[in-house]
């Protein structure tokens, strides 16, 4: 019982230390909420109302039904006419519009003649990823025209068509993707820097040295430290799971007790990791640092923007060691696919190992760092 | 009174330098981590996928669907795998081992000379929507490959009426390393910049010589000026190391002219300094400085810069707010610079637009720090 009741009033400490002060008590609450909110707004990578300019040098009704369908479009906007090969060189240096649809002269008639009638498209490529989505969706708008003109005009349809479908998120709305990722981010960023700070601080100001005579063992020490971090944790992946499902319209499809598995596998790692550098470090000021040399390069290299099958392959094997890359693939999994459970403990243990190694080493870290 | 205030100016300044030099960690934050995180950025984040894992489900393995399949084997878009049913096939998407299916059904060769045409399905994982865009590009393109090879071996001309063909300015391979870069460039020193001057002043009231500097008779503003200068030179010190980087080692273009770049770069991190200086002023205190340089600098600058999200994609009220972040100006102009050349509608507006938040940030810094003990 005495145990219990060490650890418990060592981590009500821990608590009251970080709640006593207004602003470490802002810094908690605030930020993880409003950052919910903006990153799930911001984070997106669909495409919507695309700024188009149109060069129509046929100016018929062909070209016009055609020109319709894109800005008919929800896709796309059409900002403005242009009327020469200067003027299309201006609306895309100075950013009006991202792309130039260009009709020749001659766009209708090769059309009646059944000749193949081109069609000049012009991209910004300042930002190609943009570039490139839209361009697939500009092939998406003429597919559907060449279909209905070979219909209506008796020629042959291609011989074969693509029907296409995705899986768990059939409108490929990039929400769906962002959102349940920021639950990882937030909760790293959050216990990472709970956990760093608590060691660090103690040594700063000796009273780490004071806390290693008492009749606690590093066991019990670790394990207090450990559980801020935890229920900080825990309280903020429920809130912006809500906020993810009731705000945001976020389907979720898996089960939630394998979601939790994860969620705590997750907190033991980051946890660990926080403790682990608090322990290694001398000063708070090394210990933040440390945290956030840790934290930036685990969420770039954790799939949560750009996918980890794109880096080179010696850092796609460094995040072998990035808890945030397993979290990601558990989060996804259960929010959007339902993810079978052999999928999910391939990514558990991993997590579970980098805990216990790191929990462990802090705990070494202890007693045998001392100033 | 003539000479004096030049000659306290140039003695703080050089104070700060030999504490920069005896304490190190100003110099890793200039030097080393733009060049760590560069580094590690630069070759971590892109959105060119290659090899992607296809799942290809033949029901029917006849010559007319083989030679459909080939256009996958030829693409180094695609690393293709063979399944043997559609059961297996289905599997391997929900286990992550492919990303996408292609199948192609029994009645194919008998599909292409009906009418309507013949079927072929294909199947993405939704998870990641912009590699599932990607995919169904990459796809369509194989597709168009074969109807067009199709009509040629038909004696036909055209496969479809319209024909599209595409230029991409500025980056015609999309490699999506060239416009990343430039804007990492801007995170990175938006990060830099803020964090160096953060942490200095709130040093000196923590350590209480931010007293002992009030009780002599130099000005509050020689004070930030002091601050301000040695740290300009450091950050344009990284900056320089990383657009070196970009250009040699990313091998990113340089479209427009270098002094164009160094100007609006200097203007940047004026900006960026500026930033850290008015945090550490209203904090006084190291951690809680860190902890808002973090929040309110280096996350809007990934977030919101336009850096890899598009702002014109975000709801109005989210742009709205990117309006204030100063890396979405210096991202775009940026962007401008490297890509496209020295394109003065935009740069004049993003120059325009950094100066007035850097005005707007040194008055604040100036209204706010007295010399005042509390």
């Amino acid at each position: 019982m005495s145990l219990l009741r060490r650890i418990l009033a060592l981590t009500l400490k821990e608590f009251r230390n970080l709640l006593q002060d207004r602003r470490s008590r802002m810094a908690l609450i605030v930020p993880p909420l409003i950052q919910t909110l903006v990153f799930g707004y911001a984070a997106n990578m669909d495409i919507h109302r695309v700024r188009i300019a149109i060069y129509d040098q046929d100016g018929g009704g062909i070209a016009r039904s055609f020109v319709a369908r894109f800005s008919g479009s929800p896709d796309f906007s059409v900002v403005s006419h242009v009327r020469n090969q200067r003027e299309v060189r201006r609306v895309i240096d100075e950013k009006r519009a991202l792309g130039v649809l260009h009709l020749g002269p001659d766009f209708s008639r090769d059309l009646l003649q059944h000749h193949a009638a081109p069609v000049q498209i012009l991209l910004d490529g300042r930002n190609s990823n943009t570039a490139a989505i839209a361009l697939a969706r500009m092939q998406r708008i003429t597919q559907q025209f060449d279909r209905d003109w070979t219909r209506q005009h008796g020629q042959r349809a291609p011989p074969a068509s693509l029907e296409v479908r995705a899986w768990f998120n059939a409108n490929l709305d990039s929400h769906w993707f962002f959102v349940p990722g920021i639950v990882g981010l937030l909760i790293l960023v959050a216990t990472m820097m709970v956990t760093a700070m608590s060691v660090a601080r103690e040594r700063e100001q000796g009273t780490f040295d004071q806390l290693l005579v008492t009749p606690m063992r590093p066991v019990e020490i670790l394990v207090g430290k450990s559980l801020p971090g935890f229920i900080i944790g825990l309280v903020e992946s429920a809130v912006i799971i809500l906020v993810a499902v009731y705000w945001f319209d976020v389907p979720f499809r898996g089960s939630l007790p394998l979601l939790y598995a994860g969620i705590l596998l997750y907190l033991l790692a980051a946890v660990g990791m926080g403790l682990f550098l608090s322990s290694i470090s001398a000063t708070l000021q090394q210990a933040l640092l440390g945290a956030f040399l840790f934290m930036v390069p685990a969420v770039i290299l954790s799939g949560f923007a750009t996918p980890i099958e794109n880096m080179p392959r010696a850092i796609q094997l460094a995040t072998l060691l990035n808890p945030l890359r397993y979290f990601m693939v558990v989060v996804r999994g259960v929010f959007l696919e339902a993810a079978p459970p052999a999928l999910l403990l391939r990514q558990f243990w991993p997590m579970a190992v980098i805990g216990l190694v790191s929990l462990t080493t802090a705990g070494w870290m202890f007693r045998r760092r001392m100033y | 009174m003539m000479r004096p205030p030049g000659r306290r100016l140039r003695g703080l300044i050089r104070k700060e330098f030999l504490q920069v030099a005896r304490d190190p960690s100003s110099l890793a934050i200039a030097f080393v981590l733009p060049v760590f995180l560069l580094f590690l950025f630069g070759y971590g984040v892109s959105l060119n996928s290659r090899n992607v894992p296809v799942g290809v489900v033949l029901e029917h393995p006849d010559t007319a669907s083989r030679a459909f399949a080939a256009g996958f084997l030829g693409s180094p878009s695609f690393a293709p795998y063979y399944f043997a049913s559609w059961q297996h096939a289905r599997e391997a998407l929900r286990r992550h081992r492919v990303d996408a299916l292609v199948r192609v059904r029994g009645d194919f060769a008998r599909g292409l000379q009906a009418p309507g045409g013949a079927g072929i399905q294909l199947v993405l994982n939704g998870v990641d929507t912009n590699t599932a865009q990607l995919i169904q590009g990459y796809v369509e393109g194989v597709w168009a490959a074969w109807l067009q090879q199709q009509a040629h071996a038909a004696g036909a001309a055209l496969a479809l009426p319209v024909d599209l063909r595409v230029r991409t300015w500025f980056n015609p391979n999309a490699r999506s390393r060239d416009y990343l870069v430039p804007g990492l460039i801007a995170v990175i020193m938006t990060l830099i910049g803020a964090l160096l001057t953060a942490l200095v002043v709130a040093r000196e009231w923590e350590r209480g010589t931010m007293e002992a500097l009030i009780v002599t008779p130099v000005s509050m503003s020689e004070i930030l000026l002091g601050k301000l200068i040695p740290y300009f030179a450091l950050g344009m010190g990284g900056l320089g190391l990383s657009v070196a980087m970009a250009l040699w080692l990313f091998q990113v273009p340089l479209r427009g002219s270098f002094w164009v770049l160094l100007g609006i770069s200097a203007l940047f991190l004026l900006v960026a300094l500026g930033m850290g200086l008015l945090i550490s002023i209203l904090s006084r205190n190291q951690f809680v400085a860190g902890m808002i340089a973090i929040i309110v600098t280096f996350l809007p600058a990934f977030l919101l810069s336009g850096f890899v999200f598009d702002i014109h994609s975000m709801p109005l009220a989210v742009r709205a707010i990117t309006r204030i972040v100063p890396a979405r100006y210096y991202v775009d102009a940026l962007h401008s610079v490297f890509l496209a050349g020295d394109v003065r509608g935009v740069l004049a507006m993003d120059a325009l637009a950094l100066a007035l938040i850097a005005i707007v940030l040194f008055g604040l810094s100036a209204l706010r720090s007295h010399k005042r003990l509390d």
